[in-house]
């Protein structure tokens, strides 16, 4: 059923993507003004003796492609450096981080996947209906809002006004848990406001794209040729319609992960959940290059994962592609 | 044969309808008097109420001041009054989304012409550089470039023109090659035209109205991009945007203090701004995509 040349190619192409990435990576933090070791001390008055230690220790006294060599070999074995805020690898900060980020993104893409889809056949169908043009409007006004913006207003409304949700951090702080579904209920609570807000900016998009893919493949041919054979409507759109537009909606997965990796950044950002973004955010704040340097590497490895993902996905859905 | 009759409606003519099928789709109209009235808005009301972002508060009551009658939206964590401040900072978000936005036009528009043009080898390398910016995740790439060369005005500006570009470049690049197998161009190339003069003269005219409303659509992406950079930190500290504003405002707690007056009106005025080029944009598309309009 598999084409394996086809996944071969697509494997070949993640690998030249990141490598790609990887020394785009290098060149850019290459070009920073200013001396690594004088960043990493930090205004600190370090003894020539001891900046020449560091040097050596970094390896900065070589030539820039051994650098590259070095950084390359690192990469591979797992090592991106040391922060110079939290003095330890930031190997280890990240693996700490990553699984609040997924658990956010997951929730709230949930949410969009069933909410935005799910309107956007709503709206296909009906369309021209006040209905429709309701839906559309909505979904053009939620995709005008700013995340951070969203969140800002949705922590005085339902946070200080209302008190109804947490809107900071992933646990109550001070709280010992009994057992682990108080714990679980916790995070659950939490993890609502960031949720909502991620879900609300990125649905409005998803509904659009699923709405004109849905309309365009109803004006095809082949979905007259099925009304003229006395199908159903439902049968024509779920058998013959859906289908077919969920390909365009799955080569939009890119662009949607682009935007989600956006939102968290905000999201955690404001309402102080411990991942990714909002490591991101300090790291910015503090200059924190080497963390940069990773977070960028690894959001952008994501993209290049869920960009691979679902080009097999789309090979499995058409059998256009998973035959020729 | 008639070679001298050009087979495509004279662009001039073209454009026009574009204009009046946008002012007849009541969506198109409303965005359109929306921008209208906030680039009026941003035009004259600085000139009129005056803001001075050295006038700062001497008392501790004059700090965080709910909407008052000497101050319609409150005072900020300086004391400095938001209404004033809003309609100064309207000038700054502008002008960065449509400098970007210039920009990001210009590179996608020059590559995506000479990626679709030139079929090899260069047009293939174009593309495929096209298709790696594409895959980089803009918010991140955005952060480390201006955490990288600094927090000024233009380096805003250059780094979200120079990012954005590679979703241009695809729609150009898809629709000349559609182009450049019409039988037209194929005519007139018979008939001796140069490379420019095929590429300037009648192919990029028969391109325009696909990129402008691409780029009212990248307006409104410039200016989120901004405002999200700025809110982050990263923007121009001297030359206050609404993102700045909102910046300042997160910092200062005005969330958690219920300072609702401080973040209202800065992010209105970007959802305002964004929602009438997001109206405007998504009725072009409509109106040059004719199956989604016919209902």
């Amino acid at each position: 059923m598999f084409r394996l040349e086809f996944i071969l190619k697509k494997l070949g192409q993640v690998a030249v993507t990141l490598f790609a990435v990887a020394t785009f990576n290098f060149l850019l933090f290459r070009v920073l003004p200013g001396d690594p070791i004088r960043l990493l001390a930090r205004a600190g008055r370090l003894t020539p003796e001891a900046i020449e230690r560091l040097r050596l220790l970094f390896g900065l006294d070589k030539p820039l492609p051994i650098q590259y060599l070095y950084y390359l070999n690192n990469l591979l074995r797992g090592e991106l450096g040391i922060s110079m805020t939290y003095r330890r690898p930031v190997a280890d900060i990240l693996s700490e981080r990553i699984a609040n980020t997924v658990l956010l993104l997951a929730a709230a893409t949930v949410i969009v996947v069933i909410i935005g889809v799910g309107s956007g056949v709503i709206s296909a169908i009906r369309r021209g209906t006040r209905l429709d043009r309701s839906l559309v409007i909505t979904s053009l006004v939620f995709w005008s809002l700013p995340t951070f913006w969203t969140g800002l207003i949705l922590i005085i409304l339902l946070g200080v006004y209302l008190k109804a949700f947490p809107i900071s951090g992933i646990f109550t702080p001070g709280v010992t848990f009994s057992n682990t579904l108080d714990r679980l209920l916790d995070v659950g609570k939490h993890l609502i406001l960031p949720t909502i807000t991620l879900a609300i900016v990125d649905m409005g998009q998803f509904m659009l794209i699923t709405r004109s893919t849905l309309v365009d493949v109803m004006t095809e041919d082949y979905i007259l040729t099925a009304r003229a054979k006395g199908l159903s409507f439902r049968k024509i759109l779920w058998w013959h319609g859906f289908p077919n537009a969920l390909l365009p909606i799955i080569t939009t997965t890119a662009l949607y992960v682009s935007l989600v990796i956006g939102g968290a950044i905000q999201v955690e950002t404001i309402f102080s959940w411990p991942g990714m973004g909002r490591l991101m955010y300090d790291a910015v704040l503090r200059r924190d290059y080497p963390i940069l340097e990773a977070s960028f590497l690894l959001f952008a490895a994501t993209m290049i994962l869920a960009n691979f993902l679902s080009d097999l996905f789309y090979m499995i859905v058409d059998p256009r592609v998973r035959e020729a | 044969m008639n070679l001298n009759n050009k087979p495509e409606p004279p662009t001039e003519k073209r454009e026009r309808r574009l204009w009046e099928h946008l002012w007849d789709d009541s969506m198109g109209r409303a965005g359109l008097l929306l921008l209208s009235l906030i680039f009026l808005i941003s035009l004259c009301g600085p000139l009129i109420f005056k803001f001075d972002p050295k006038q700062v508060a001497k008392t501790a009551q004059e700090i965080l001041q709910p909407p008052n009658l000497q101050h319609w939206l409150g005072t900020d964590e300086l004391g400095r009054d938001v209404f004033r401040a809003t309609l100064a900072g309207s000038r700054i978000s502008l002008l960065v989304g449509l400098l970007a936005t210039i920009i990001s036009i210009i590179v996608g528009t020059l590559v995506g012409l000479a990626a679709g043009y030139y079929s090899g080898f260069s047009g293939n390398l174009l593309m495929r550089i096209t298709d790696f910016f594409l895959v980089l995740p803009l918010l991140p790439l955005i952060i480390i470039l201006a955490a990288i060369f600094g927090q000024s005005f233009f380096i805003t500006i250059l780094v979200i023109g120079l990012t954005s570009w590679p979703s241009t470049a695809r729609i150009v690049r898809s629709q000349v090659l559609s182009l450049r197998e019409r039988q037209f161009i194929e005519r007139i190339r018979a008939l001796g035209a140069t490379d420019w003069r095929l590429v300037g003269v009648h192919i990029l005219p028969n391109v325009l109205p696909l990129i402008f409303a691409n780029t009212v659509l990248v307006i409104a992406g410039s200016i989120l991009a901004e405002a999200t950079l700025a809110f982050l930190g990263l923007g121009d500290p001297v030359r206050v945007s609404w993102g700045t504003m909102l910046h300042f405002a997160f910092v200062a707690g005005a969330a958690g203090r219920g300072a609702w007056w401080y973040l209202v009106p800065p992010g209105v005025g970007i959802v305002l701004v964004v929602l009438g080029f997001i109206m405007t944009g998504h009725t072009l598309d409509t109106i040059l995509n004719p199956r989604l309009r016919d209902y």
